[in-house]
């Protein structure tokens, strides 16, 4: 077994309306930044060990399928290092 | 009938669906989500409030407890399942009922009033009510902004699965009538039968004669709640 960092990044899907990144934008132009747009993003990092990195990052996936994020409103992706 | 009204860490519409449902002469209890349903439960209400103080997303830890589970299992026996507000965050959450509830377009809690037309009568729900009817509610959430997949909602709209939109006073159903942005306008969706239903307004504070007669408030959400005499 190895050690792995599984970094599984939930985001909305393109078109989901973003209320709070919005505001986030307002307010960060009000600070008097120039910006075209702006998007949040959840961001989990999880220890875990496996087999090798591709059963990482499938556990790490169905993590993210079943409760990191919700199917209806959003994508996600995952990235395995192995863990330093 | 007795209804098992879930308590989670966080709930705080409880007390007031068991008020509610005591002024209709339905027998309720509260059940704390780590007891489990008793025998007795013949129906379920799943309250509003903050489970787990909105961790992750709204309803999205207590949609992943055990008790839930139980919720499920008797939503699937014909047993009437009713979630408000957080109780629709988990029921979406859950699966028992299509689309998520998610951040409201003003990015703000809003508290407010609002006209629901009545989209499907044909329900325990809203028997008390005919279709097309205009009723009013009180709204509280800051995450009700209904989302669903294009597809899904051609799905339950095909399948007259829409419960309640929100609209004008006058039933119209309008942009400026929707509180949050929701798709459509949808306040209310029917899980995948007739007796499973989510709504994010909440009847029980629009249900006892002495908060809802006298002030404007209305007394509509009594037609809902009778769904479980």
């Amino acid at each position: 077994m190895t050690a792995y960092t599984a970094t599984v990044t939930v985001r909305l899907k393109r078109g989901v309306l973003d209320p709070e990144a919005e505001q986030t934008r307002e307010a960060l132009e009000r600070l008097d930044f120039e910006l075209d747009a702006l998007r949040s993003a959840d961001r989990f990092d999880i220890d875990l060990d496996a087999a090798d990195a591709s059963s990482a990052r499938e556990r790490a996936a169905e993590m993210a399928e079943r409760l990191l994020a919700n199917p209806t409103i959003h994508d996600y992706d995952v990235n395995v290092v192995e863990a330093e | 009938m007795t209804v098992s009204i879930v308590r989670f860490g966080g709930s705080n519409c409880d007390r007031d669906a068991a008020l509610a449902l005591d002024s209709l002469d339905i027998d309720a209890e509260i059940v704390w989500h780590e007891d489990g349903l008793p025998d007795s439960t013949d129906g379920v209400v799943v309250p509003g409030g903050f489970s787990y103080g909105d961790y992750l997303r709204a309803g999205a830890m207590a949609a992943r407890s055990p008790l839930m589970d139980e919720v499920r299992a008797r939503a699937e026996d014909g047993t009437p399942v009713l979630g408000v507000c957080n109780g629709a965050q988990i029921g979406s959450e859950s699966g028992l009922t299509p689309g998520a509830f998610t951040t409201n377009r003003s990015a703000r809690f809003q508290c407010e009033h609002v006209h629901l037309r009545v989209e499907n009568a044909d329900t325990p729900f809203t028997r008390a009510f005919d279709e097309g009817a205009v009723i009013s509610l009180p709204i509280a959430h800051g995450e009700g902004r209904f989302e669903i997949k294009p597809a899904e909602l051609d799905a339950i709209r095909e399948d007259d699965r829409v419960l309640f939109r929100y609209c004008e006073a006058d039933g119209a159903v309008t942009d400026a009538a929707n509180p949050n942005g929701s798709t459509d306008n949808v306040a209310g969706v029917l899980g995948e039968r007739e007796t499973v239903a989510v709504l994010m307004p909440h009847p029980e504070r629009a249900t006892l004669d002495d908060i809802g007669a006298s002030n404007g408030i209305g007394t509509d959400g009594a037609g809902i709640l009778r769904a479980f005499e």
